[in-house]
């Protein structure tokens, strides 16, 4: 660890948390209807859709209304995202001529996209049009994020509201997310990481020339594309020179923008933003982290004045970073710790001025360690999933802080809006265990927690331990499960591990060696990113609902503060107590006894 | 049940009977009433069945290993049978008592409500809501109901434990309860309770717990330890597989047994709070019998710690019941002696405390002779609610004293004048919280008697003390606003609804409870009925109505309006005491992962021994000292369970500070400590 | 329901208009006008050359394995290394056989080309980057090859270390990101200097 990588952190953590405000209030100001300067440019646009939809914008929904226009939106995108896989042979825009995808790897793609969780099975530029990448996958960046926080915004105004019926219109929430709040962010966010330079054009893949041609060993297949096998049983090879680099260029600054704006998290490349197209510079892969976490934090302040009270909001807020800020510590110490197997080698791993140090395998020398640790921790804080770096190169306890933040369900940061209703429901739950401690019928915000609640909560914290642990163990003792693995020993647990904790907390990082674009995990993943994002949404508005309907009790000297550093250590213990609890068994079969064995040498 | 007071925490005829009870709850069909301790009581039976196949020969792990760890799943089952045994033999010791005043009895059954006529005579037990019965003296009231004629002196301490008998009437006191017994006079009852559902059977059942159902606050936790029991579950069961992958993935070592997988669920399901937690719900409605409080549902205890606004009724709860004359206050050219000696007439023959502390004062104060009326020839001119005035005529004097309206038109009609000192007296007698009395003979007022609200001793520390809670006091008295004003603010009361109704009783609460508070208040006659109904925690005192009672959702046997201050802290130690234990419960499990995590691996990953920080001797002995600590834990803290954990008023956030660093950071050391001892104490033992 | 499922449909239809299409054209669009060079892909043109086509991509690092040339970051891109067309990291774990085998025979590779050399190899030297295209190697990496170049050139150190040091870029604005020295430049650079 350097005081400069510190400084870069902490420089982050600042502009992050000052951004918060401003955001947050223009959130606010866009769920509540107020006016905002975006009303002159784009007010005739929004009623336009509303008109063509046949949307009444004053018609309030109750809480099963607006569960099922969410179902029913979700539902749309994700057969419009089906079909245009499937039937993308027959579609225009596609140069490349790419049949259709197999239905396991749609269904898999289709879910990932309209759960927010940008998994990819896929490799982008070998599988998808051109046609499926725009109206597809990229529209679906923009709606499953909105969708996220339309269902975040309900949940706030079920805690708001006082004997309501109603949590807003989820068609109004869609709609005025995506105008007002993605798309401009969207556009100036591309537009300064295209004067990075990262690439953003409709023209064919460059060829430029190699100074050093290259030559390798290609192996030879026969007609039929079988191996060709030489008299000693190995595979036959031939020399081949190459003089040319193509290099792969496409609109990526406009994806990247909104996959890291709306925490999706699809990278636009294979190794997504470690790519130096897609993040070509210190500058923007610091743009590109602030775009992670910009959205979830400013919820945190929408949040509070939403409510009423800021502080409610920068309680949740300092919660979150509290977290992340011990984690990125936990990433960068491992990190910087190095691997002791390659320093026995006699290779220097000190961090300084002269050279990133540390574990570089896997990771860019332009971000150095902090920024990659910053980027792994931020990513899996929320459910990004972009990497910068290759968490299945991390040391094991590296790679434990990304693993583990996902198991915490996604709620440090998380997901734009479903980070903060799953942390609101973690506040549910601490202020349930708090509020007896102190004598008295639980209350939240005024609103009292009881049975139903907890129904909702407990439905809610139980899913994902049951789909990440289960499929898990599913996957770790068949051979199909296993057949995908790429590093052997509990590393490769670790991946199994880290997979389904993906796809079951809607993240979409990957420890990427492990081999996932199988009948088998595209199938069980679809499965679990599906139950991961809908088990999520249905009960928070059951949540939003209830609390819409009760009345508010004022708080008096015998209500427990929800905004105080009390509450914060509270809710941090509560969701890091849940998730060690949970996975820490897991863990220790993966990460922390591959660490132990790295750091006793026992392996060569 | 003032007896029932008498039980220790620990009686050894209780505890007896409790460990017998231990063992006949372990039916199943009990067990499977809490979701985390049937997860035991399976593990429990799973581990037997393996140490059978051990004993054949075929077992997963030495026989006598999976023996001691059967043996103490089961201890923990039993355990917690043990603390919802001893919470029940506690009530039951109570409700045994309150049967023995149920006998079979014979009533005398009258054919109409009217004293005098044959009565027949029929088994209690068959009485029927309506039927009418005559009670005399030396009679056992045969079920609850209404005296509807006739009164009599009743004693009610096979219900109330209180010795002295209480007088019953028609009216405000017209409520008898079954079983209670007539020792003068007779009543004329007409009951109001069908067979089997009368007060002294709902006591029974209620301090019984045996019609005990899961209050609202005990069913949200529940379902969360339930949510957490799951979750360990899975934790748990999906290790096997993990092991056979790691055992696999480094072909070393052997996966772990069942054995241990059982354990380290037991050890990790939130057993504590779930072995604990009917025994706190009981004995909570426990610790309220033994405050002489009958809660009529669990619920209304929970809610007692809830309550926001407590309603007070002035007069018997803030002030003593009777004002004192402490001052005479002459009109302008009267004298203290003429004021004093018509004062003095004027109550000679009125026998209310007010008009008692008449005489004394103007006897110790002014020197004046105690007369009779009698001996004078007087007439006395009793109160009535037409005139609003008492006093006397004699010799031609009419000296009458009452409210200053009332006399000023007494003396208005006799041309007489009502001067202004005497106007400015009254007003500021009042502004100070006193009722003042204006004194008139004949045309002439002749000042003004102040009579004192006495506020109780320690009122104002018990209000403070309140407000510490937070929880508003509101005093609820008929007087005049200015009165109210001085009373409540010499007793430290934060608010007071003055010349109260029942209307505007009822409309207070309605109109707090829509600013979503929770409202308590006191209540005895039948016009309170209404108000209690609507308070969210009503406590009907025992001498009140039946109506009153039937609208309460607290009995107070003791008919003490303070109570509620009590009551409330009941209801937030039951709550407390849940939420310390659950977070006890959940913080132990750091200390248990440690255990057992490296003692299950071990031989896949011997690394992993570096995890064994407590420097447990060896896998075995780790995971029985765990699965003992996670038994003798439950049975540690049954007093603490039983007695509840004291409520502090110090302020919420002090307070869940103060148990954060007691049962949440006390619950993540305390099992370091108790497991590295045990094991210990195994090793010194050859057990492990 | 029917009026639900209406606006699910149509919204879909019309945000995909304007997110699918509208957006990303215009931002093309812009970026066009604005800003070819970055939207291109940071080519490098050489001027007066005789061919049209660019020399690479400022951005895209290139394979070197000739000791004349400096070397960059080893890449684990398929088939042959710094494939820009399919960006790939090894992803060797940490305790991998696979990776301290390939870890001791970069090191062979460098020892074998500089026999010599005793410094300790700087880390970003033997392990793969993350993209498989990192253009870049940290100043130490540069230093440790410096001797080898100038050696294989016939260069004095001098010359090539100054080289090196133009080639150099600090961290962005001061403090973001690390130190570091762009391989295809310098490389660029050293066969200008010829």
């Amino acid at each position: 660890m350097t005081t400069n990588g510190w400084l870069q952190i902490s420089f982050y953590l600042v502009a992050l948390l000052a951004l918060a405000k401003p955001l947050g209030g223009y959130m606010a100001r866009v769920y509540e209807g107020q006016p905002i300067w975006l009303d002159r440019l784009l007010g005739s646009v929004e009623r336009a859709i509303y008109r063509l939809c046949g949307i009444r914008e004053q018609n309030e929904m109750g809480w099963k209304e607006y569960g099922m226009a969410t179902l029913l939106f979700s539902a749309a995108g994700f057969l419009f995202l089906y079909a245009l896989q499937r039937l993308q042979g027959y579609l225009p825009l596609n140069p490349a001529g790419f049949g259709a995808v197999p239905p396991e790897l749609a269904f898999n793609t289709a879910t990932s996209f309209v759960t927010n969780t940008n998994w990819q099975a896929y490799g982008g530029e070998t599988t998808m049009s051109y046609l499926t990448q725009m109206l597809g996958l990229t529209v679906q960046n923009f709606v499953s994020a909105a969708t996220g926080m339309a269902v975040l915004v309900a949940l706030i105004r079920g805690l708001a509201r006082k004997s309501a019926e109603t949590i807003g219109n989820f068609w109004v929430d869609l709609v005025r997310t995506t105008l007002y709040i993605l798309l401009p962010l969207s556009v100036i966010f591309s537009l300064v990481l295209v004067s990075q330079g990262m690439v953003q054009t409709f023209s064919d893949y460059q060829k430029v020339k190699l100074l050093q041609p290259v030559s390798y060993d290609q192996p030879v297949s026969d007609a039929s594309g079988q191996p060709v096998l030489d008299e000693k049983g190995q595979p036959k090879t031939e020399k081949v020179t190459v003089t040319e680099q193509v290099l792969a260029l496409g609109p990526a600054a406009s994806q990247v923008a909104i996959k890291q704006l709306g925490t999706n998290g699809g990278g636009f490349f294979n190794v997504n933003s470690a790519h130096p197209f897609e993040n070509p510079t210190p500058f923007s892969n610091f743009l590109e982290l602030l775009a992670i976490l910009l959205i979830p934090a400013a919820l945190c302040y929408t949040f509070g004045k939403m409510v009423g009270d800021t502080r409610q909001g920068w309680a949740i807020l300092a919660a979150m970073t509290i977290v992340l800020v011990v984690f990125v510590w936990g990433a960068y110490w491992a990190e910087s710790a190095g691997n002791p197997l390659i320093a026995k080698m006699g290779v220097d791993q000190t961090l300084s001025n002269v050279q990133p140090g540390g574990n570089m395998e896997g990771k860019e020398v332009r971000f150095g360690l902090a920024n990659s640790v910053l980027w792994a921790s931020a990513t899996t804080a929320a459910s990004n999933g972009s990497v910068n770096s290759m968490h299945d190169s991390y040391t094991p306890l590296g790679g434990l802080v990304p693993l583990f933040l996902m198991q915490f369900g996604e709620v440090i940061f998380g997901g734009v809006g479903s980070g903060l209703y799953g942390m609101l429901v973690f506040a549910i739950i601490a202020v349930f265990v708090a509020g007896l401690m102190v004598g008295r019928t639980p209350e939240y915000l005024g609103k009292k927690i009881e049975a139903y609640e907890m129904k909702m909560a407990s439905l809610l914290i139980l899913i994902m331990p049951i789909i990440v642990l289960g499929l898990t163990a599913v996957a770790s003792v068949t051979a199909t499960g296993r057949a995908s693995i790429f590093n052997p020993g509990p590393h490769g647990f670790s991946e199994i591990l880290y997979a389904y904790s993906s796809m079951g907390n809607n993240n979409g990082s990957a420890f990427a060696g492990f081999g996932a674009n199988t009948p088998f995990y595209n199938l069980t993943g679809g499965v679990a990113m599906l139950v991961a994002r809908f088990w999520w949404i249905i009960p928070t508005l059951a949540l939003a609902g209830s609390l819409a309907r009760k009345k508010a009790v004022p708080a008096g000297l015998g209500t427990l503060p929800t905004h105080t550093p009390l509450f914060i250590v509270l809710l941090i213990g509560t969701v890091v107590l849940v998730g060690a609890l949970t996975f820490i068994p897991a863990l220790a079969l993966g990460p922390i006894v591959e660490q132990i064995v790295m750091i006793q040498g026992v392996h060569p | 049940m003032a007896h029932a007071k008498k039980h220790r925490l620990f009686d050894p005829t209780i505890i007896r009977q409790a460990v017998i009870e231990s063992f006949k709850k372990l039916n199943p069909v009990h067990q499977l009433r809490n979701p985390v301790m049937f997860v035991v009581y399976v593990g429990s039976l799973l581990t037997t069945l393996l140490f059978a196949q051990a004993l054949v020969g075929h077992g997963e792990a030495p026989a006598g290993f999976i023996l001691q760890i059967a043996l103490w799943l089961w201890f923990t089952v039993l355990f917690a049978n043990f603390a919802e045994a001893m919470a029940e033999g506690r009530g039951k010791a109570q409700a045994d008592a309150l049967r023995k005043s149920r006998r079979e009895l014979t009533a005398k059954k009258l054919p109409q409500p009217k004293y005098g006529l044959n009565f027949t005579l029929v088994a209690g037990g068959l009485l029927k809501k309506g039927d009418v019965v005559l009670v005399q003296t030396g009679d056992t009231i045969p079920a609850d109901g209404d005296v509807i004629e006739g009164v009599a002196s009743v004693d009610e301490s096979a219900i109330t434990g209180e010795s002295a008998p209480v007088i019953r009437e028609s009216g405000d006191r017209s409520a008898v309860t079954g079983g209670t017994r007539v020792i003068s006079d007779w009543l004329v009852v007409r009951i109001t309770t069908d067979p089997g559902e009368t007060f002294l059977d709902r006591m029974i059942s209620l301090v019984e717990g045996a019609k005990r159902q899961k209050t609202p606050n005990e069913i949200a936790l529940n379902i969360l330890l339930a949510a957490l029991t799951v979750i360990f579950l899975l934790a748990t069961v999906t290790l096997l597989p993990y092991s056979l992958y790691s055992v696999a993935a480094v072909k070393l070592g052997a996966p772990v047994t069942v054995t241990v997988l059982v354990a380290l669920l037991v050890c990790l399901i939130p057993t504590t709070i779930g072995g604990l937690l009917s025994a706190i719900g009981i004995a909570g409605m426990d610790r309220m019998v033994q405050a002489n409080v009958i809660a009529m549902s669990g619920r209304a205890v929970e809610a007692a710690g809830d309550v926001d606004v407590l309603l007070l009724d002035k007069t018997g709860t803030i002030t003593l019941g009777n004002r004192q004359a402490t001052e005479f206050i002459p009109a302008q050219g009267v004298s203290f002696d003429r004021l004093g000696d018509a004062a003095q007439l004027a109550s000679l023959s009125d026998e209310t405390p007010e008009g008692r502390s008449i005489v004394v004062l103007a006897k110790e104060r002014y020197q004046l002779r105690e007369r009779h009326i009698h001996e004078l020839g007087a007439t006395f001119i009793p109160f009535s609610a037409q005139t609003r005035m008492s006093g006397v005529n004699l010799d031609g004097r009419q000296i009458r004293k009452g409210a200053a309206e009332a006399i000023e038109a007494f003396v208005k009609e006799r041309g007489g004048q009502f001067p202004p000192d005497v106007r400015a007296a009254v007003e500021t007698v009042a502004k100070q919280g006193g009722t003042p009395l204006v004194v008139a003979e004949g045309v002439n007022v002749l000042g003004v008697i102040y009579l004192k609200d006495i506020i109780k001793g320690g009122i104002k520390e018990r209000f403070a003390e309140l407000r510490r809670m937070g929880i508003k006091t509101v005093m609820i008295t008929g007087d005049n606003p200015l009165t109210a004003a001085a009373v409540a603010a010499e007793s430290g009361v934060d608010d007071f609804l003055a010349q109260a109704t029942p209307e505007a009783k009822l409309a207070l609460i309605r109109k707090l409870q829509a600013g979503g508070r929770l409202v308590a208040m006191t209540g005895d006659g039948t016009n309170d009925a209404p108000a209690l109904a609507q308070a969210d925690v009503a406590v009907a005192m025992n001498t009140g109505t039946q109506a009153a009672k039937e609208a309460g959702n607290l009995v107070d046997l003791d008919s003490n309006p303070t109570k509620l201050i009590e009551v409330v802290s009941i209801g937030k130690q039951l709550l407390m005491t849940r939420g310390a234990l659950t977070t006890f419960s959940i913080a132990n499990d750091v200390a248990k992962y440690f255990a057992i995590i490296p003692a299950a691996f071990v031989t896949t990953y011997p690394a992993l021994a570096v995890l064994n920080i407590m420097g447990l001797a060896t896998p075995e002995s780790a995971v029985l000292s765990a699965v003992i600590f996670n038994a003798l834990v439950i049975l540690a803290l049954v007093p603490l369970a039983l007695r509840g954990i004291r409520y502090l008023p110090i302020g919420a956030a002090s307070l869940l500070k103060r148990h954060l660093w007691i049962y949440g950071v006390g619950g993540i050391i305390v099992p370091f400590v108790g497991i590295k001892l045990i094991d210990l104490l195994l090793v010194a033992l050859h057990l492990a | 329901m029917t009026t639900h499922l209406r606006a699910a449909f149509v919204s879909l239809g019309l945000l995909t208009i304007l997110t699918g299409v509208l957006y990303p054209l215009a931002v093309t669009g812009v970026a066009q006008l604005l800003l070819p060079r970055q939207a291109n892909g940071s080519l490098i043109v050489k001027h007066g050359g005789p061919s049209d086509q660019p020399a690479g991509s400022a951005l895209i690092g290139q394979p070197f394995d000739d000791p004349k040339y400096f070397w960059g970051r080893p890449s684990a891109t398929g088939p042959f290394p710094y494939n820009a067309a399919a960006s790939s990291g090894s992803n060797l774990g940490p305790t991998n056989d696979a990776l301290t085998t390939a870890v001791k025979d970069r090191i062979a590779a460098l020892k074998a080309a500089d026999p010599d050399n005793t410094a300790p190899v700087p880390v970003d030297l033997v392990t793969a980057s993350g993209s498989g295209l990192d253009p870049h190697i940290s100043p130490a990496a540069a230093d440790y090859q410096v001797r080898r170049v100038a050696r294989a050139r016939g260069l004095n150190e001098e010359a090539i270390r100054r080289l090196v040091e133009q080639q150099t870029e600090g961290r962005q604005f001061g403090f973001l990101g690390e130190p570091r020295v762009n391989v295809l430049l310098l490389n660029l650079a050293l066969d200008a200097a010829r």
